[in-house]
């Protein structure tokens, strides 16, 4: 089976800082994939990359059979594929819940009110937060917005998700019930990319851990990487987290 | 000093106030439906246009804010005859108001639209949004919910404004008392009515947005936000 996402020396500066510097790997489907790296390692752009937030400089990348490199790429096209998810959540704070949720399926798919209730119930279901529907996104707490979030992405059906340090503004309680959200789905057999400090989550959940450091991926191996660095670099890092 | 009041003198023109009261509604109610429509137009096109048409905006912004609205309404009064248009006195009233308070209501909505923060619209993009649906679900709507307040305060002083419309001889409050006091003598006590008329229409007005908000923002009315 050909790769879901697939980087292929793919540069990347903002002015006169080079943030990547030939990155390459590859998502195979239904894997999940951690990012780890010190801040400034280029993690967070190698993902904004994946889901054309960013233009890369050169290098190609391919997401779903999107040519993301490619300047006539149809960005609404790969956004249908793909989904993401903030550290800041980014609900839209003047609409409840459920109308968060059904926004983009009535906008982008056409799809009918009740219908998009239907489906807003179902992924609310699946984050446990079917009795927070009504409910708008500043009565809720962080670790639920975050769910939500998830939930909102999950109702487009993608065939991907990106996860952009989900867990970094959450206490350790509720990073809980957001990582086990993201645990469901990675054994529901999504393809899963995800950027993160959670170590343990990534030992755990991930089929493949990834080590940026200076915008280029140092190391890469299974989640017991992480038990047994190869590089100096990674030992330092992991033993910094400490 | 023993001025005698005698207001006894303006009570067969309460129906005269009345019109004037209900013209006064009607002309500011046509030029906020108006005003607003081409403020919000201009602060889009301020935030998010072309650069020539942001220029055409900010020019047409600062000169209405730097002129004063008499001097605005007697140009597209004698501006429309000069141009050979035949326009009644209330419609040229209307099309200056509309100008002028559409000049404040772009820079009202464009304080809204840049509070919006960035992330909102990538994470509209990043659900497969178009331009069109992330500005109308995610930048204006949140952005005059944001602004409401001070939308209501620009469109209440723009009911008193109108006034300065009798000046060419528009039908309204303030053309009916100046000429409710010529025919009685009674100026003083003619004001003194006409001003707490005024008071009577700003209170009306308020409540009017106040309600009008209540329905079109449903999260106030859900969390007891102040509009």
């Amino acid at each position: 089976m050909s790769a879901v996402v697939s980087l292929s020396n793919v540069h990347k500066s903002f002015g006169a800082v080079q943030v990547l510097r030939g990155v390459s790997f590859e998502v195979g489907p239904g894997e999940v994939v951690a990012v780890i790296g010190a801040s400034g390692s280029g993690k967070s752009t190698a993902l904004r990359c994946i889901n054309a937030l960013e233009t890369v400089d050169s290098g190609e990348i391919t997401v779903c059979g999107h040519k993301v490199h490619d300047p006539a790429l149809d960005r609404r096209a790969l956004r249908r594929d793909v989904g993401i998810v903030f550290q800041s959540y980014n609900l839209f704070p003047h609409l409840t819940v459920a109308q968060n949720i059904m926004l983009a399926p009535t906008c982008v798919k056409d799809m009918g009110k009740a219908e998009a209730r239907k489906l807003a119930e179902s992924v609310l279901a699946r984050v446990g937060l079917s009795e927070k529907a009504d409910n708008y996104p500043e009565q809720l707490s962080g670790g639920q917005q975050q769910r939500v979030a998830i939930a909102r992405s999950l109702a487009m059906q993608p065939k991907l998700m990106l996860f952009d340090e989900v867990t970094s503004a959450l206490d350790p309680q509720l990073t809980g019930e957001v990582l086990r959200v993201m645990e469901d789905l990675a054994r529901g057999g999504m393809s899963m990319i995800l950027v993160t400090h959670e170590m343990a989550f990534a030992r755990k959940v991930a089929s493949k851990v990834i080590f940026m450091h200076q915008g280029k991926v140092w190391e890469t191996g299974p989640g017991a990487m992480l038990d047994d660095p190869q590089t100096q670099e990674l030992r330092e890092f992991l033993h910094n987290g400490l | 000093m023993s001025y005698q009041f005698d207001f006894s003198a303006l009570l067969p023109y309460w129906p005269v106030f009345l019109q004037g009261v209900w013209l006064t509604l009607k002309l500011s109610a046509l030029a906020t439906v108006f005003g607003f429509v081409v403020g919000t137009l201009c602060a889009i096109a301020r935030a998010d246009g072309p650069p020539w048409l942001k220029t055409v905006v900010a020019i047409y912004v600062e000169t209405i804010r730097n002129t004063p609205l008499l001097v605005q309404i007697f140009l597209v009064y004698f501006g429309f005859a000069s141009l050979g248009l035949k326009v009644t006195a209330n419609t040229a009233a209307v099309a200056a108001l509309v100008v002028n308070v559409g000049a404040y209501t772009c820079e009202i909505v464009r304080a809204g639209l840049e509070s919006i923060h960035k992330s909102q619209l990538e994470a509209a993009e990043c659900l497969g949004l178009t331009r069109t649906q992330t500005y109308w679900h995610v930048i204006v709507r949140p952005a005059i919910e944001r602004v409401y307040p001070a939308l209501t305060s620009q469109y209440v002083l723009l009911m008193l404004a109108s006034s300065i419309t009798s000046q060419i001889s528009a039908e309204e409050l303030t053309a009916v008392a100046n000429r409710i006091q010529s025919d009685t003598f009674r100026s003083f006590e003619t004001y003194i009515v006409t001003g707490a008329l005024y008071i009577v229409l700003s209170f009306v007005v308020r409540a009017a947005f106040t309600l009008f908000g209540l329905v079109i923002f449903p999260r106030r009315r859900k969390l007891g936000t102040a509009i």
